[in-house]
């Protein structure tokens, strides 16, 4: 997982398809991107903050009550118990120091679950820049504590009320207000999506995960890597991070978890939407499907170009989990390690469950789980859920 | 012709596609290759300043009738918006038309069988997102345009470094591939934008998603000073251009204007065809006296 050039291209997949008015700032950020990456100082910088602020490393954490219940040895990568209760902190401290690099003084988002909203809050508060956060209406409603979160961060939360009014069209709706407000402006962008550099950079942001896991499970398992290692994806950055510590270096199998209703890779064909070609899922004119899932963050039609890449290579694989497993999957973890996930980061869980299930994996394999996110955002959500079914 | 600009005026057509036979019977509802270019050439050598309003197609069921009204008030040409899901590069008005244009049903096919049918008069330039296009794929969607005698199409997710292998399916069909300059882009790349355009340059004339604005942006005449003086090609400015007065105002600079949100805000309001008609008019009017 390397870099992907001037054009962003990663196979036939990335790019950089935006209106004229966004190419200039875009080729901005790819320099500044550039410069600050193969600048020590900036890593130094990074590195400490990451660590002092965020909480990194994070742990890598045995399941033993699971394990022994599916036959497979779980392992947890702990990106809930960074700063915020998410990997997004990883990708947004090193965009906010690089905006800061870049002279703006004002940070855009667009958020599913809040999560990457609630990180780029914290990150403006931290240095002390403005924020707004574009916001799907749907989302703003069922993670309604994440936008208090945010406004009590100091950001300003927009609920976006077009399309879908989930993340697809927070997306679109943080690229036009970035048209308008380039000049004093970073666009924080949450994922492994949008134009080049974004899937480049906020991947290299996001490596931080692998790199810890892989020395990590070296140490677990005596100097072996595990067998598996999966992912839940929405854009795709958690997967992107933990497997860009695994897939040039191992032959550890990659596996990146969609939710059944937004499977771009399973449902979806090569498209171009906000500034990427990808895997989207569209109708046969080429409109955008809505996706749907329970889980905020994982409601996009589209996935990361290197994910596309990666599928037609066959370096990862990618599958899905419906809705049902992961509520399943979120219980079940909570009840048998005492962790509860973010439902984004259950997609994961649920997988694994279903696989040692089906025997996918053959008993007494290792499986390392990237466990993305805490579950506190989706309590109420979940018990609402539940109680309905009852 | 532009003051302080002696080259604008003198120099050749890009066809695009200099092998097409013109004269084949065929093809004769086929848009001309350089079609759009020399129409817009004449008007502008002729002392005219361009008038180039937007409408969304098939925003409403009489979006064919307000299409030759435009044609009869004064438009030099007309650009027909191909709905997507996702464009993002309008604002809430185009929004809206986009969103009820998809509701009935509205597909690129179908726009573009609607317009192969009529002929109003002036160039048809469509304008749509890359995903349309991409998905039909390249040649195909090309050749169907050609057919419906559209000969221009603006892509705006579709900057200099994407657009092959688009520009090569359009210049063979004969469809100019319109380029878009932002008030961000550098001077280097303008030249190389405006190299590569084809029918007219689109100037952006401001930093932000179409919409109306009650005041004209400064970089609205400033875009079009710096793309007029690198290019013969006529420029339109369009994006923030909403009234007679702005549009008279940026004319002083610019070859000519689009003008979008502020007539199809009038449609979506219910004005029809003669509240169109009555608008594209006052605008031509403006431009006339200007
Ligand atoms: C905890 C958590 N995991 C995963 C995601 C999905 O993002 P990505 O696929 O970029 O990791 C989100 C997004 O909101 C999230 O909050």
């Amino acid at each position: 997982m390397g870099d992907p050039g001037l054009s962003g291209r990663f196979g036939q997949f990335g790019g950089r398809f935006v209106p004229e008015s966004l190419v200039p700032a875009c080729m901005e950020l790819e320099e500044a991107f550039r410069s600050a990456w193969a600048d020590p100082a900036f890593h130094t910088e990074l590195d400490d903050l990451l660590h002092h602020y965020g909480g990194r490393p994070t742990p890598v954490t045995e399941c033993p009550r699971l394990s022994a219940e599916l036959g497979v040895r779980v392992l947890l990568k702990r990106e809930d118990l960074a700063h915020t209760g998410s990997h997004k902190i990883n990708n947004v401290v090193g965009q906010a120091l690089l905006a800061r690099r870049m002279g703006k003084t004002r940070l855009i988002a667009e958020t599913g679950a809040g999560q990457h909203g609630v990180a780029t809050a914290t990150a403006a508060a931290l240095f002390g820049m403005e924020c707004v956060v574009y916001m799907g209406e749907v989302d703003t409603q069922r993670q309604e504590l994440n936008v208090f979160r945010m406004e009590l961060l100091g950001a300003e939360v927009r609920p976006v009320s077009s399309g879908s009014r989930t993340l697809k069209d927070a997306v679109n709706e943080a690229l036009r207000e970035w048209v308008a407000s380039v000049g004093n402006t970073h666009y924080c962008l949450g994922s492994v999506m949008g134009p080049h550099p974004y899937p480049w950079m906020v991947r290299e942001f996001q490596r931080v995960i692998g790199e810890e896991a892989r020395a990590q499970c070296r140490q677990l398992l005596g100097g072996s890597d595990p067998d598996v290692v999966v992912a839940c994806a929405g854009g795709g950055s958690n997967a992107a991070g933990i497997f860009a510590g695994f897939a040039d270096a191992t032959t550890s199998s990659l596996v990146a978890v969609e939710a059944a209703g937004g499977a771009a890779m399973a449902t979806g064909i090569p498209g171009v939407l906000h500034g990427m070609r990808s895997a989207l899922m569209q109708d046969e004119e080429g409109q955008i499907l809505e996706a749907t899932s329970i889980s905020a963050g994982l409601d996009y039609p589209g996935i990361g170009p290197e994910h596309a890449h990666l599928a037609e290579v066959g370096r990862a694989r990618y599958e899905s989990a419906a809705d049902d497993e992961v509520l399943e999957a979120f219980q079940r973890l909570a009840r048998t390690e005492g962790i509860i996930p973010a439902l984004e980061s259950a997609h994961a869980v649920a997988w694994v469950i279903a696989a040692a299930k089906r025997s996918e994996m053959p008993s007494g394999s290792t499986v390392l789980v990237n466990l993305s996110g805490r579950g506190d955002k989706d309590v109420a959500q979940v018990r609402d859920i539940l109680r309905a079914q009852r | 012709m532009t003051a302080g600009h002696p080259a604008r005026g003198e120099g050749a057509i890009h066809t695009g596609a200099p092998n097409t036979n013109t004269a084949n019977t065929d093809r004769a509802r086929r848009a001309r290759p350089g079609a759009l270019e020399s129409a817009l050439r004449a008007r502008r050598d002729a002392g005219h300043k361009l008038l180039v309003p937007y409408l969304t197609g098939g925003m409403d069921d009489q979006w064919l009738i307000t299409l030759e009204a435009l044609a009869g008030s004064g438009a030099d040409a007309i650009e027909v918006g191909i709905p997507f899901s996702d464009p993002m590069i309008d604002g809430a008005t185009i929004q809206e038309a986009s969103l009820r244009s998809l509701v009935r049903g509205t597909t690129p096919d179908g726009i573009l069988a609607d317009l192969s049918r009529i002929d109003v008069g002036v160039p048809i330039v469509v304008m749509t997102y890359y995903n349309l296009i991409y998905r039909a794929g390249h040649e195909r969607i090309a050749g169907m345009m050609a057919e419906s005698h559209v000969s221009g199409a603006i892509i705006p997710d579709l900057p200099l470094e994407e657009l092959e292998p688009w520009a090569k399916a359009a210049d063979s069909a004969g469809v100019a591939t319109v380029l878009l300059v932002a008030p961000s882009t550098p001077s280097e790349r303008i030249a190389a934008i405006c190299g590569r355009s084809r029918g007219f340059v689109y100037a952006v004339g401001r930093m932000g998603v179409t919409g109306e604005q009650a005041v004209l942006s400064a970089s609205a005449r400033q875009v079009a000073e710096r793309v007029t003086a690198v290019t013969d090609i006529p420029v339109c400015v369009g994006i923030g251009v909403s009234t007679p007065e702005q549009a008279a105002a940026v004319s002083e600079v610019a070859d000519g204007v689009v003008v979008g949100s502020a007539l199809v805000r009038r449609l979506l309001e219910g004005e029809g065809p003669e509240g169109a008609a009555a608008f594209v008019s006052s605008l031509r009017r403006a431009l006339d006296a200007g």
